[in-house]
């Protein structure tokens, strides 16, 4: 297991161009609020969190599509689903989320700091983002994964994993902006719904693996 | 086993080993599965359909009369009768999410050759109701409101409901071989029915959150039985319809894949002629 | 251990291509799958590897233990693709498939040198060429140790010193009391195997 996630690393770093265009991608979604929105410094920064949210969850979603498509295609799958029973299929999925979290997505929550920065988030804002990014984004990639397993057969399935999976992503957005917001407005909030994000998490740490790995099976 | 209720199949074609080859277990389950063979069910279900969709019919007409006949409310005036349409999709939304979830299982866990058929089937009719839910709930909402549309908790469920409704039909169409099409289509349903209630929550946390005045509450049980009467035959007959549209959906599916069936055969048969 | 199938039927997209095999495998024994193109032997392979379901009938391990509780954990399967990351070397791609299906034989460079790569371990899978890929692939047959192997077009793209270089492991294979259900349409060399003949025959 250890050895597939190195593996998975290492050939995230090499293939490369995934979180840099991932991190562009953010880049890019961020800044166009303010061309939509207005410059208004004081909108921005309220605002802020959530579009820093809603910029890493697009850009997240962004590289799924190739999570099992290229196992599928140089047939490496094949092996992985007949490895079952020395390696449940399962944690198999799970190890493959989490480096593709670590190559993927990692590199977008790293740069939130900076790019709250256009958005005139106040320093305990940006680190509630990115703490929040940091706890909910796995969540994210989770569900992502039964989407891309769903679609693994389809040659273009890129759009249609986004379509399936946004509805699902719901709660973690609304949980992760809630507590980012929590941390800088004063009445409301921030461990409650950081509390219930991470529960999300960890929900969909069981959940996604295990519905991508039956889809897995099933479906190919 | 699972050949003899393959749906691709046309009952004449069955190779003739699977019978040979079953143990008396086998004999047992396909007993169970003769219920659920597919002609049989074309059969059951155009026999009852008729009578269902009379029924349906009669049930309605009786729900809109009583429900032009009852009073109005003292508040709401003549909208409050949107209310004997806008309910029943509501229900049946969710009704039929969850019968889709149950079909889910079935293509899962019992390998029903119907379920897949019945879930297939289901979500168009699903996404309607629930997209006629939110058209009669705007609706509703323009006078009671004053704006098409508000981040009501509750609308704001439903709305993600049709989104996944949405995404399954998607999904289902995306996959055109009809099993492999069926179980991703039940994985998803699965994943979402799982899902629902999180996003109930997570939808009232934040609806309390952005908008802590609450427009409108709608308490089942606190309503007068004048008006709760209409609304439940109302209810009543818009599931009968569903029931009939599913059903009729069902057989349109099945029909879709004989017919799919056939065309290869057809195929295969000039190609053998050829060579 | 054996291997055995009875009155096996696979189906393509919901069409039932054969059906009706049935065979058994001692250790030591060697099947042929043979047959035109689209007879459905790449399908059978698959099925009995575990991953497609059989339409009919099964396969299954007799004898089977718990170092080897199934078909999937107990074979190597080899099918069209080589199941290697471009992006990585040879023996990167070997180490992680030894490490990943473990019960370790040879090191990766060994198995290189057994498919005559030994000189090119260090390069990107990306920059062999098709025969390469082809024993590169072979030699994650020899990392790690499974009794049966399901070979799907084993010699495709391998010249004539590979094919026989080839046909040799399979021989110790054999000899070590493996298992080999291959698919093919070129004669492998191998001594005394079964023929299983799919296609016109079979329907």
């Amino acid at each position: 297991m250890l050895a597939l996630y190195a593996r998975e690393v290492k050939l995230g770093i090499r293939a490369g161009s995934g979180a840099l265009t991932g991190v562009l991608f953010f880049l890019a979604v961020v800044t166009v609020i303010p061309f939509g929105v207005g410059p208004d410094l004081n909108l921005l920064a309220r605002i802020g969190p959530a579009v820093l949210w809603i910029g890493a969850l697009l850009a997240s979603l962004l590289a799924l599509e190739r999570l099992f498509q290229a196992d599928r295609e140089d047939g490496t799958l094949d092996l992985l689903l007949m490895s079952d029973h020395r390696h449940m299929v399962a944690l198999t999925v799970l190890v493959k989320c989490l480096a593709h979290w670590t190559t993927g997505v990692l590199p977008l929550v790293a740069v939130t700091p900076f790019l709250g920065l256009f958005m005139n988030v106040p320093p305990l804002g940006l680190g509630a983002a990115t703490l929040t990014l940091l706890v909910g984004t796995p969540a994210i990639t989770f569900i992502g994964a039964v989407g891309a397993a769903l679609t693994v057969a389809l040659p273009r399935g890129g759009v249609l994993v986004s379509v399936l999976v946004l509805p699902l992503v719901v709660p973690v957005l609304i949980f992760g902006v809630a507590a980012s917001r929590g941390a800088m407005a004063d009445p409301d909030p921030f461990l409650p719904p950081f509390l219930i994000l991470s529960a999300l998490t960890l929900f969909f740490a069981v959940l996604g693996p295990a519905a991508a790995a039956l889809a897995l099976r099933h479906i190919d | 086993m699972r050949a003899c209720g393959n749906l691709n199949e046309l009952p004449e074609s069955l190779p003739a080993f699977i019978y040979v080859s079953m143990s008396d277990t086998a004999k047992q389950t396909s007993r169970l599965m003769a219920l659920a063979n597919p002609t049989r069910f074309l059969e059951i279900a155009g026999a009852i359909l008729p009578w269902l969709s009379c029924a349906a019919l009669f049930v309605l007409a009786a729900g809109l009369w009583l429900a032009f006949a009852a009073p109005e409310d003292y508040q709401q005036g003549i909208t409050v009768r949107i209310m004997y349409i806008h309910v029943p999709f509501a229900w049946l939304a969710m009704f039929c999410y969850g019968l889709m979830a149950l079909s889910a299982l079935g293509t899962l866990v019992w390998r029903h050759p119907l379920a897949d058929v019945s879930l297939k089937a289901a979500a168009p009719i699903g996404a309607v109701f629930t997209a006629l839910a939110l058209a009669t709930g705007s609706i509703w909402g323009k006078p009671m409101w004053g704006t098409w549309w508000v981040w009501d908790a509750r609308l704001t469920s439903v709305f993600v409901l049709f989104l996944m409704y949405l995404g399954i039909i998607a999904l289902t169409r995306a996959l055109d071989e009809p099993t492999r099409a069926a179980r991703a289509a039940a994985i998803l349903t699965l994943v979402g029915f799982i899902n629902i209630p999180i996003i109930k929550f997570s939808v009232d946390w934040w609806n309390t959150l952005h908008q802590p005045a609450s427009v409108f509450r709608f308490d089942g049980p606190t309503i007068h039985p004048s008006l709760l009467w209409p609304l439940l035959i109302s209810a009543l007959g818009f599931t009968l319809l569903f029931i009939t549209l599913h059903l009729m959906a069902m057989r349109t599916e099945i029909w879709r894949r004989r017919v799919g069936t056939m065309r290869r055969l057809s195929a295969r048969a000039a190609e053998g002629q050829a060579s | 251990m054996r291997l055995a199938a009875e009155n096996l039927g696979g189906e393509r997209g919901g069409e039932p291509i054969f059906s009706g095999l049935s065979f058994t495998l001692a250790r030591g024994q060697a099947l042929m799958v043979t047959g035109p193109n689209g007879a459905g032997k790449s399908t059978l392979l698959r099925i009995i590897a575990g991953l497609l379901p059989p339409a009919a009938g099964s396969v299954d391990l007799r004898g089977a233990d718990e170092t080897w509780p199934d078909i999937g954990s107990a074979a190597h399967y080899l099918g069209h693709l080589n199941a290697m990351k471009t992006a990585l070397s040879l023996e990167e791609n070997l180490s992680f498939w030894r490490d990943f299906l473990g019960a370790p034989k040879l090191m990766p460079r060994k198995a290189l040198d057994e498919v005559g790569l030994g000189e090119i371990g260090h390069l990107p899978f990306a920059y062999l060429s098709t025969g390469q890929r082809r024993r590169a692939a072979i030699a994650r047959l020899l990392v790690s140790y499974r009794p049966i192997w399901l070979l799907d077009e084993p010699t495709a793209g391998l010249d004539r010193t590979a094919e026989q270089r080839f046909s040799r492991l399979m021989q110790e294979h054999l000899e070590e009391g493996g298992m080999i259900v291959a698919a093919t349409h070129l004669p492998l060399g191998i001594k005394g195997a079964q023929e299983l003949k799919m296609g016109e025959a079979a329907r």
